[in-house]
Order: C-alpha cells, then structure tokens, then sequence
C-alpha cells in the first residue's frame, strides 16, 4: 500500500517534470541550445501567481492565465535580447549567456523578494480521493497535474504534427537553412517555440508550488535541472519522449527519496543522467545525429 | 622559419609577463606585510585569492583551450579539499613536521581531484558541449551531496562509513568521527598561508602555461577549433581531451587543499561546492576571457576584492556576476559584434594608417 502511493506521488511529480521536459526539449529540438533559464521561468510563473492571489485577491484559474502571458512576454524577451543576437555564436557561448540569464533571474528574485521561504497555498480545491478503506489518499493536485500534463502532451503532439506553424517547428530542427529556404520565418518560429515553452513553464510552476506548497527564488532551478535530466532520458527534441522520461524521473526519485535516503535523492537522478549518457546518449526516443563534415 | 621563431618569442614573452606579475604581487604583498601597512581584510583574503586564481586558471584550461564547459569544477575542489582534510587530521598527530606533512597533503589532494577527473572524464568526454555541461553540473552535485550526508569513522575494527546519523556508525569508544555529515571535518590543521599559496599558483601556472605551449596543448586546440579536421590527422580525441581535463581537476583539486587547510570546519555545502561555486568560477574565467590565462587570474583577483571593499555591493555581487556572463558573452561572440571588433580593431587601424602612409610615400617616390 505504501508502495503504491508512492508510485502515485512519484507520478505525480513526474507530471511536473514532464510539462517542465517539454519546455527544454522543444526549445532544444529547435534553437539547438540548452534554455538553462526555463526553471527560472517557472520561478517567475510562481511568483506572479502567488502576487496575484494573495496581494491582489484575484480568481486562482485567473491568475493563471496572467501568469501563463507574462512568462511567454518573458520567453520572448529572453530570445530577443539575449539569444537571438548568439544565432551563430559558438555552442559554448551560447550556454554561458544562458546560465546567465538563468542567474539573472534567480538573483532578480532574491532583491525583489528576498529569500525567506513562502508558502504558497495550492489553487485548487476539490476533495482527495480515498481508496482501499483510506489506505491511498490520491490529492486533487495529483489527479489534477497527471490530467493536465496528459492533455498539454497530446494537444502539443497534435499542434506540432497537424498545423502549420507545428510544421514550420519541425521543418527548422530538421534543418534551418533548408527551411528558410522552403519561406519558413526561422526567427519567428524559434521565437514561438519560446513563448510555448514558457507558458507551459507557468503551468508547471503552479502544479508544482500547488503540490509542494513552497516558493523561494530559487523554486525552479533543482527541478528544472532535473526536467532537463528527464528530457535526456527520454530522447532530446521528442515529445512522447519528456514524457516517458519525466514520469521515469519522478518515480525514481519519490522511491529512492522513500527508501534509500532523502538527501542522496538528487545524486541518484543525477546518476541516472550519467548511466543513461554512457549507455544511450540519445535517449529512449531520440534521433541519433551523425556528425557530417 | 623566422615567423615561428617570431611566434615563440611572443608565447614566451606572454608567459614572462604572467610570471612577472605573480611575482610583483607576491613581493608588493610582503613589503606590505613587512612594514605593517596591510589591513586586516586583505590579509584574510590573501589565501582566497590565491585559491580563486588557481581555481580560475584551471577552469581555463578546460573552458578555453579544451573549448567544453564544465560545471562541476567546485566538484573537483571538494573532493581535494575533503581528501586532504582526512589525511592532515589522521596524520597530525603523527607526522608533526609541518613541510612534510602538508606538501603530502596537497598531493594527496590534486590527486584523487585527479582520479575523479579520470573515472569521470572517460565516459562523458565523449559527449559534446551542452551535455558536458549538465553530466559535469551533476557529478558536482552528487559530489556535494555525498559528501554532504555521508558519516565516515574509524576505530579499532577499521573504518565505518553510513548515510544515517553518527551514532549508527557503530564504533568502539576507542573511535574517532572523521566526518560528521552536514557537519564535514573539523580539526584540520591550518597549514595555509599566503607563501604556500602563491607557490601553488606559480606551479599550476608553469604547468598549465606549458602545458598550452606544449605538443599536447596544441592538440588540444585543434581538437577544439576542430574536432572532425584534428581527429582526421591522427590526434586522439578521448586522449588528449582527458588530458586537458585530468590537469585542471588536479589544480581544482590543490586548490581544495588550499581551502581546507584555511579553515577549522569543513562542510559540503551548496554555499562553498555548489552550483554557484563553479558559476563563480566560470565568472572569474569570461571575464578574464577565455583562453587567457592571466586574465582569469586577475579578474578572480578584482572580483574578489571589490565585494569585499565595497560592502554595500555585497547584496548585488551574485546580479553582478549574471550581468557579466550575458554582457561579456554578447560583446565578445555575437556575430554582429565579431564582426564590429574586427572593423574597428586598434591593430587594424595601426596597419592601415602605416599602409597607406607607406603607399602616399610611394606615390611621392
């Protein structure tokens, strides 16, 4: 019975994991870079939920939305101004702006709103449900971040696949300067991978302030590095991918968090990630790319 | 045949400067120190400073003249300092002679930074940049972690080591408690000082500036100038890639040792072997620009120095170093802006004012 409650909450913040995957792989399968500032992002998304709801006294669902806009704003800032002028740059300096943009933000957080812990109250109220004579109480936000994370993976498969601008964002992972050439706006469409994966990152940031009800600058960072690590597992620039691996992430670290040890939960993420490079680099459902001259 | 001697001679010219410097500096410090001008606040952050810039330096080695990022350097740092730390405490009541028992301890140190570089360096030098970076980021992490939480001790029967908590070691009473969890070591000697330090660095940069300039160095460079062109010519990748990256986890590890011989406790914490640790490094490195050796070195100098002098900055320091990284990155290698430095480089302008005063003398002839 324990066990299968943890699985549920394994499941759960492999949900989490899996929404903040899709951010890292869309943008990765795209921009061909690593948005070291997507946790952060997620940070924001937080913070502006919990602003509107305790300050402002606004509708949770409401406030969602606004947290939904400014982080695409946010997205689309970061592109315009600190990688877009890279496009071309060398692969590692594109990863220094990145970690400092990711800096930038937590360090922005920490003079705003200092570094105090708050408790961020979960926007959703329906009633837990109980199963086998109250053994497993399954949350509302676990039912909640599991249905939600399953219908931003299908609509995203669906928009990637079936529309237009889907189609533009496969066309330039396959190749840029061919698809530039085919009349798609590059530009526009790394920009609006951007502004999706930010959304996305509101998302994630109040499912997982809603489950684990605290908020600090630094909320985003452990569990996007982590989403990162899922997105690996799973195959960089796959959707079905993140998702697998996200789930697999989760789980594994609610069981060794339970029975192993609560401090060396992250170090057996983390050495999941190394195993999973050693072994298969491309992940579960990646691509291989062979290196052309 | 002149033009490469020419080059020589600039390397070695280069490389004189950097000496010079260090050596400037050590005996501004000890004239200072002589004659008792020097404040307090500077000579406490004499041993730091020599321990950021040797950390700077050998994140040079892998940033710029490997071209991968690592990010677990502070990792590296860790397990130095930790290793060091369990042979000065074990030992300090039997070797009493300081210069024999810390000289060890510094090898000690460099070494298993090494080891961990090796074990490592093999599988994952054979991924490229973004994963380097992440694979790098977590090994300093678990590094962190482990050593953060682990209880370690040894009595009679040998050495008990758990994650739980120190009274589940289990020892005789006989026993000593290594390292006590979230509490690390306490009681290693205070070998550090402002001279060792500034030994180590001369060390690590005679190393590493040879190294550079050496067959190998060069290797290394058109391996990251060109992976596909160097391998297609005989060089061995994993090889000389790990060779680059065994060294500088050497010098991460001695610096290590620096640290914890500067300090009477020594804990893992996310404060002095995180994340943020190796960020600051890799601060210290962009800003000096990458690839330079001496320019790391002093930028870990400046950046260390300001926040400290100046208090109120102290809040803004880690917004300071974020603005470095983008700012320093989009100056330096956005292609709009390679472009611009090219155009108005100060040698450029110098050749074309001397090649068309050079043509208007033709011209008169």
């Amino acid at each position: 019975m324990v066990l299968i409650s943890n699985l549920i909450n394994g499941l759960s913040l492999g949900s989490i994991y899996a929404v903040i995957a899709l951010g890292y792989t869309m943008v990765y399968g795209i921009a061909k870079m690593l948005n070291f500032a997507h946790g952060d992002v997620i940070m924001v998304g937080s913070y502006v939920v919990f602003l509107l709801t305790t300050k402002a006294g606004l509708n949770p669902y409401l406030s969602l939305v606004v947290a939904m806009a400014a982080c695409t704003v946010l997205g689309l800032l970061i592109e315009r101004f600190a990688y877009r002028p890279l496009r071309g740059a060398t692969p590692l300096a594109v990863l220094i702006t990145a970690i400092g943009v990711s800096y930038l933000f937590q360090n922005l957080a920490l003079l705003i709103f200092g570094s105090q812990v708050k408790s961020f109250s979960s926007i959703f109220n329906f009633p837990s449900i109980k199963l086998a004579g109250g053994q497993i109480v399954i949350t509302d936000e676990t039912i909640i971040t599991i249905v939600v994370s399953i219908i931003i993976m299908i609509g995203l498969t669906l928009f990637v696949n079936k529309t237009k601008p889907g189609r533009a964002m496969l066309a330039v992972s396959e190749d840029q300067d061919a698809a530039k050439l085919m009349g798609v706006n590059v530009n526009a469409t790394i920009a609006l991978t951007f502004a999706i994966g930010s959304a996305l990152a509101a998302v994630a940031g109040v499912l997982l302030c809603s489950t684990y009800p605290t908020l600090s600058p630094t909320t985003g960072a452990m569990p996007g590095i982590k989403a990162f690590v899922a997105a690996v597992l799973g195959g960089i620039g796959s959707i079905p991918g993140a998702m697998i691996g996200g789930l697999a992430i989760g789980v594994i670290e609610i069981l060794s968090r339970t029975y192993i040890s609560s401090q060396l939960a992250d170090a057996i993420v983390f050495a999941v990630l190394i195993i999973v490079l050693i072994v298969k680099p491309t992940g579960i459902l990646g691509k291989k790319y062979i290196d052309k001259v | 045949m002149a033009e490469k001697r020419l080059k020589l001679k600039k390397n070695t010219k280069n490389n004189t400067i950097t000496y010079a410097l260090v050596l400037a500096v050590f005996l501004l410090i000890e004239i200072m120190q002589g004659t008792g001008n020097i404040s307090s606040l500077l000579s406490g952050l004499l041993v730091p400073l020599c321990m950021y810039s040797i950390l700077a330096v050998s994140l040079n080695l892998t940033v710029g003249i490997l071209g991968e990022l690592s990010l677990g350097h502070a990792g590296f740092m860790c397990i130095g300092a930790y290793a060091s730390s369990i042979f000065s405490v074990v030992t300090q009541n039997t070797i009493t002679n300081v210069w024999i028992r810390f000289p060890i301890a510094i090898l000690i140190g460099g070494l298993f930074a090494a080891v961990f570089g090796i074990l490592i360096g093999i599988p994952i030098l054979r991924l490229k940049g973004d994963y380097l970076a992440i694979v790098t980021l977590a090994f300093g992490e678990i590094i962190k972690n482990v050593l953060g939480s682990i209880y370690v001790g040894y009595d009679s029967h040998g050495v008990h080591m758990t994650f739980e908590s120190a009274s589940s070691l289990d020892m005789e009473p006989d026993g000593t408690l290594l390292i006590n969890g979230p509490l690390g070591i306490s009681g290693t000697p205070n070998d550090s000082n402002f001279i060792v330090g500034i030994v180590l660095l001369a060390i690590t940069l005679i190393v590493v500036l040879n190294f550079i300039n050496s067959r190998a160095g060069r290797a290394v460079m058109s391996l990251r100038d060109n992976r596909i062109a160097a391998e297609s010519v005989g060089i061995n990748v994993t090889k000389y890639k790990l060779m680059a990256f065994t060294i500088s986890a050497f010098f991460a590890g001695i610096a290590g040792v620096l640290y914890s011989h500067n300090l009477s406790i020594l804990a893992a914490t996310s404060k002095n072997f995180g994340y943020n640790m190796s960020i600051m490094i890799l601060v210290f490195v962009v800003l000096g620009g990458i690839g330079s050796i001496r320019g790391s070195m002093i930028a870990a100098c400046v950046l260390t120095i300001i926040p400290e002098k100046l208090r109120e900055l102290q809040d803004y320091r880690m917004l300071i170093y974020a603005i470095v990284l983008i700012v320093m990155m989009l100056l330096t290698s956005s292609p709009k802006m390679v472009k611009f430095w090219e155009a108005h480089s100060p040698k450029r302008f110098i050749e074309d004012k001397f090649r068309s005063k050079k043509s208007k003398a033709k011209g008169v002839q």
